[in-house]
């Protein structure tokens, strides 16, 4: 009885039918689709974009090449040459490079900083011509810092109170 | 007008070959962009019932996609892989599109519209639509390919399989309407009950089986085992590249398209309204015409596409049994039922 009941079932094509009113009612919902390059898809204020190194507000670079960064990271994507001490006695990297080949965007480096001056940014549209320019040096980064230094701090702002 | 009526006579009597030409190309050149239209269709609409919007950059809303295709792919370098078999190869593809082009020159649009009014219309598509698998094959062995060569067993195979139960089927159809004549056909389907009177309901196995075959004919997806990615990347068509390769696409909807008018035309009646006559005589639009036809291709195109973007594709084995052991055991009982039912003038044949 069963076999003649699974027999006129598999006849029938219940089970395909059923498969096709799934696909049938998906074709009338509601499209997921975000369309890129006018529509943006939100991001996290922890968001590990295009790196920067980020000043003080009176312009003094954060970094005080302490190479934890360097030493943190996994890829070894990053070099740090440190410069004589300045009259003031602080310290300050003569060199400050990130390969961008190597780096997997994983924020070890923004973690480990003592003074917040590595952050990854919220900026993920980038491009290199050359080869060459995949390395971020140390004016690039600042560079890039200043240009969304708004933007950096007001993501930390939003993701301070959970660290 | 009247003068363009007087030279369209002239022709016919005088340059007979030229008329000929004129209206293959008034068939051939709408299908071709049918085909084109078929392939945004398909990728629009599984874009919608994967929740997605498919394309929509080329032109407004992505109509000019289609054409974007075509141009691209006539730019592209046309690869012939060292050691295969050069004239076979490049014939191959023509041999796909070729017969499923050919196959409309008896098909009847309306009533009298037909560019060759054969007697043995539904034979000469049978035999046409059999001539496509050739092409798989050969594109299969000339391609000098692994892959090629399994998909092109794989495609051989399943064809030799469905192609006879979709023979019985219309077989069916050919004892309900008595006729081999496709417009012979569709006149028999025509009666007072509208779209009851059509065979897709005393036929109503058949007529599935038939679409089913169809399916697996043009080896579309739940059937498309030649060209199963997953396991030969391509099938028989891997090393195929640029214009060889859009002609096999072509091929593959222009057969889609075929078998889906083959479907309304044999079964869903045709340019008949499904309306009854004597309701809509003389109504606009809603009376017989070749829209009806357009209409009821659009709908069994749906399906396919409907198909591709559900089912999971068949195991081959399980391809075989439902081919060999499920479709032509149901066909030759229900032809069967259909012969006692014209016999004994049931219903729909009195």
């Amino acid at each position: 009885m069963k076999m003649l009941s699974d027999y006129i079932k598999s006849l029938a094509m219940l089970e395909l039918l059923k498969g096709l009113r799934v696909t049938g009612s998906y074709m009338f919902k509601k499209k997921f689709t975000v369309q890129y390059p006018e529509e943006k898809a939100p991001i996290s204020p922890r968001f590990r974009g295009l790196h920067a190194l980020r000043r003080y507000e009176n312009g003094e670079e954060r970094c005080i090449a302490c190479k934890l960064c360097e030493a943190t990271c996994p890829a070894a994507a990053i070099t740090i040459e440190v410069s004589p001490p300045l009259p003031d006695g602080s310290r300050r990297t003569s060199r400050y490079d990130i390969d961008l080949f190597k780096c997997i965007f994983c924020g070890y480096c923004q973690e480990a900083c003592p003074v917040d001056a590595i952050v990854e940014t919220p900026i993920y549209e980038y491009h290199f011509e050359n080869r060459t320019d995949a390395v971020m040096t140390k004016e690039k980064l600042l560079e890039h810092g200043d240009k969304h230094e708004p933007a950096l701090a007001a993501c930390i702002q939003a993701d301070g109170k959970y660290r | 007008m009247d003068s363009l009526i007087a030279l369209w006579e002239w022709l016919g009597t005088n340059l007979i070959v030229l008329q000929i030409l004129i209206k293959i190309v008034v068939i051939v050149a709408p299908l071709m962009l049918c085909v084109a239209y078929f392939t945004y269709a398909e990728r629009k609409l599984i874009g919608y019932m994967q929740v997605r919007i498919g394309p929509n950059r080329v032109g407004p809303k992505g109509w000019l996609q289609p054409i974007a295709d075509a141009v691209k792919l006539m730019f592209k370098e046309i690869v012939i892989p060292t050691k295969a078999n050069k004239t076979l190869f490049l014939i191959a593809p023509l041999l796909t599109l070729g017969p499923a082009l050919a196959a409309w020159a008896v098909f009847p649009f309306s009533d009298g519209l037909v560019l060759a009014d054969l007697n043995a219309g539904l034979l000469y598509i049978l035999a046409l639509t059999s001539v496509g698998v050739y092409g798989v094959i050969i594109a299969g062995w000339a391609s000098n390919s692994k892959y090629a060569f399994l998909g092109a067993m794989r495609s051989a195979a399943q064809i030799v399989a469905y192609e006879i139960a979709m023979g019985f089927a219309l077989v069916g159809v050919l004892v309900a309407a008595g006729s081999l004549n496709l417009g012979e056909i569709v006149r028999a389907q025509q009666s007072d009950a509208g779209i009851f009177g059509w065979f897709w309901l005393p036929l109503f196995p058949l007529f599935l089986i038939y679409f089913i075959s169809g399916v697996a004919e043009t080896n579309r997806a739940p059937f498309d085992v030649a060209e199963g990615e997953s396991e030969i990347v391509a099938g028989f068509h891997v090393e195929y590249s640029g214009m060889p390769f859009a002609v096999f696409f072509l091929g593959e909807y222009a057969n889609m398209i075929l078998i889906s008018a083959l479907t309304a035309l044999l079964f869903m009646g045709g340019w008949l309204s499904p309306l009854p006559a004597s309701w809509v005589d003389g109504v606009f639009l809603l009376g017989d015409g070749i829209h009806w036809l357009f209409l009821k291709t659009a709908f069994a195109g749906f399906f396919f596409l409907w198909f591709r973007a559900t089912f999971p594709r068949y195991r081959y084995d399980q391809i075989m049994r439902l081919g060999w052991k499920v479709f032509i055991p149901i066909t030759i009982v229900w032809i069967l039922v259909v012969g006692l039912m014209v016999v004994y003038k049931f219903a729909w044949f009195s």
